[in-house]
């Protein structure tokens, strides 16, 4: 702490606003056309999102400039892969304010990581009779890990329920922690409800009960400030891809002893420090986990990414969302008759609108949107479960970033209207 | 103009023919696509080799539904060869539209489970789900 006497008084920090018409440039794609010459109207950034030039201009540099393997050469433009490739990391560390670089392994996705602790943490942790707590929101990426986990050892999954506006129900959740689980793994941000989980009091009820906590921030890190100390997890999952970074890009933060703890998840080159043919020893974390040539242009273009959004703030993303999701629930509703929304209130959620038209099938409404230059997801998320629980067999999802703006939103309310007319004639 | 959503595709969406189940069928399947959660079952009253009633129900987009209608009007009194020699340029021909890469699964479902219910039948009439394709997800 600075010393607050000898600084000059300072009001708190108002969070600049940010200007989504101002950074649309910065974003090329943005500039295209569909093959009816109508300009792309992107609302599907929550399956994958839209690359700055930064990201593009990293990623082409290493391509273009300092192609090499990192870690390795004794030459000048290997050394400098290398430390770009470990600046990516410690960028990647601030943007979750994460306590040191190491603790970031480097993987293709969200997904990649879940799998890394399922196999490297589940296997040595979890054994029979154990409890893993899940919630019935999760993508199917933090649930399948789980339950190839506790079919080969004989443990047992328990779920969250959700109340019908897609919150969890903390008083079911208080009384699984009962059957004192192992670990408790859920999602931050919701992919097809939106909802945005009470991550550190959901953290603090798991430790209360012994268990350790995962947390898939895939919906979470590009849309609002995560400080992955202050929530008090033990491991923080994302990809780079839905940050405005490279597909194959992603990472795990872990605490330092419990990574130190953890075998190798995948054996090769980096990741050992002495080899002989009958054993060998473990590197350092994180490179312990960083087996083989890993997606070094990609890692490169995340670190771009997350300075990207530092340089943007992160509470100025989220206010610029929050603002975006409660004009398109309030337009949709207004403009769109018989619109069914799902999910929680714009104050309790991310930039994910999920919705059905009455005896219209998502596919369709995506299909005819398709045309106008609209691209929305249709189906169900990765999330089966979900749909189930709300009795649903797909549905249609509009999700933000920072480049979206309001007349987006106002052309997919239109293009709705078509869909509807086209239905109708 | 919107090449996908033609009124007659629109139409049999919104009354599609042969919607409904046989009481005895002789062979009936159960098919699916969970991506777009499309599900058919295909009812077929087959005697001396030839589909002589059909009847599906379903639940899906406006393509797998209208591929169901069109498709049942198509085989019923075929012979079950030539059923069975059914190929999806067959279906696509008698949408008479472009389908998009994205939505064959969805015009095809309908032949897909025919087919299923056929081989099926051959070796004992009972219904299956099948769960086809996948989401990548």
């Amino acid at each position: 702490m600075a010393d607050t006497a000898t600084q000059p008084a300072r009001t708190n920090p108002v969070p600049s606003r940010l200007d989504p018409y101002r950074l649309r440039a910065d974003f090329p794609i943005l500039a295209t056309a569909n093959r009816f010459g109508k300009p792309l109207i992107y609302l599907d950034s929550a399956a994958t999102s839209l690359k700055p030039r930064a990201v593009i201009n990293a990623v082409d540099g290493y391509n273009g400039e300092f192609s090499s393997n990192i870690h390795r050469g004794i030459y000048e433009i290997a050394e400098r892969a290398t430390a770009v490739y470990e600046a990516a990391r410690a960028s990647t560390a601030r943007l979750i304010n994460a306590p040191e670089a190491a603790e970031i392994v480097f993987v293709r996705n969200a997904t990649e990581a879940i799998n890394l602790v399922a196999y490297s943490w589940g296997r040595r942790n979890i054994g029979r009779g154990d409890t893993i707590v899940l919630t019935e929101m999760e993508h199917h990426a933090n649930l399948v890990p789980w339950q190839i986990l506790v079919q080969e050892k004989d443990g047992d999954l328990e779920f969250v329920p959700i109340t019908d506006d897609g919150l969890l129900r903390l008083e079911v959740y208080e009384a699984l922690l009962h059957l004192r689980p192992k670990l408790v793994a859920f999602t931050h941000v919701s992919n097809m409800l939106g909802t945005v989980n009470p991550v550190r009091e959901l953290t603090e009820m798991a430790h209360a009960a012994g268990a350790l906590v995962l947390i898939d921030g895939a919906q979470a890190v590009p849309h609002m400030p995560v400080d992955v100390g202050a929530i008090g997890a033990d491991f923080y999952v994302f990809s780079g891809h839905k940050m405005l970074g490279p597909t194959g890009s992603g990472a795990l933060w872990a605490r330092r002893e419990l990574l130190e703890a953890m075998p190798p998840f995948m054996a090769g080159g980096d990741m050992i420090r002495e080899v002989h043919l009958r054993r060998s020893d473990w590197n350092e974390i994180p490179y312990k986990f960083e087996a083989g040539t890993p997606d070094i242009s990609a890692e490169i273009g995340m670190g771009a990414a997350a300075e990207y959004l530092l340089a943007l703030g992160l509470d100025a993303v989220r206010a610029h969302e929050r603002e975006l999701t409660r004009h398109a629930m309030e337009t949709l509703r207004r403009e769109v008759p018989g619109i069914e929304l799902y999910g929680p209130t714009a104050e309790e959620r991310g930039g994910v609108v999920s919705f059905n038209l009455p005896g219209i099938h998502p596919h369709d409404v995506a299909q005819i949107l398709d045309r106008s230059g609209i691209c929305v997801r249709a189906g169900h998320h990765c999330t089966m479960p979900l749909h189930e629980r709300f009795d649903l067999a797909a549905t249609a999802r509009a999700s933000f970033n920072v480049y979206t703006i309001p007349e987006e939103i106002d052309a997919l309310a239109v293009g709705l209207r078509e869909v509807i007319r086209i239905f109708e004639r | 103009m919107d090449d996908l959503y033609r009124d007659y595709i629109l139409e049999h969406y919104r009354r599609p023919h042969n919607f409904g189940v046989l009481d005895a069928p002789s062979v009936s399947y159960e098919g699916a696509n969970p991506l777009c959660g499309d599900r058919i079952t295909m009812m077929l009253g087959i005697s001396d080799g030839i589909v002589r009633e059909v009847a599906f129900t379903g639940r899906g987009c406006a393509i797998s539904q209208a591929s169901a209608s069109l498709l049942t009007d198509e085989i019923k009194g075929k012979t079950v060869e030539e059923v069975e020699k059914m190929t999806p340029d067959d279906v696509l021909d008698l949408i008479g539209i472009d389908i998009s890469p994205a939505r064959l699964k969805c015009a095809l479902l309908s032949l897909d489970t025919v087919a299923h219910a056929l081989a099926d039948g051959a070796s004992e009439p009972a219904t299956h789900s099948d769960e086809g394709q996948h989401d990548r997800g």
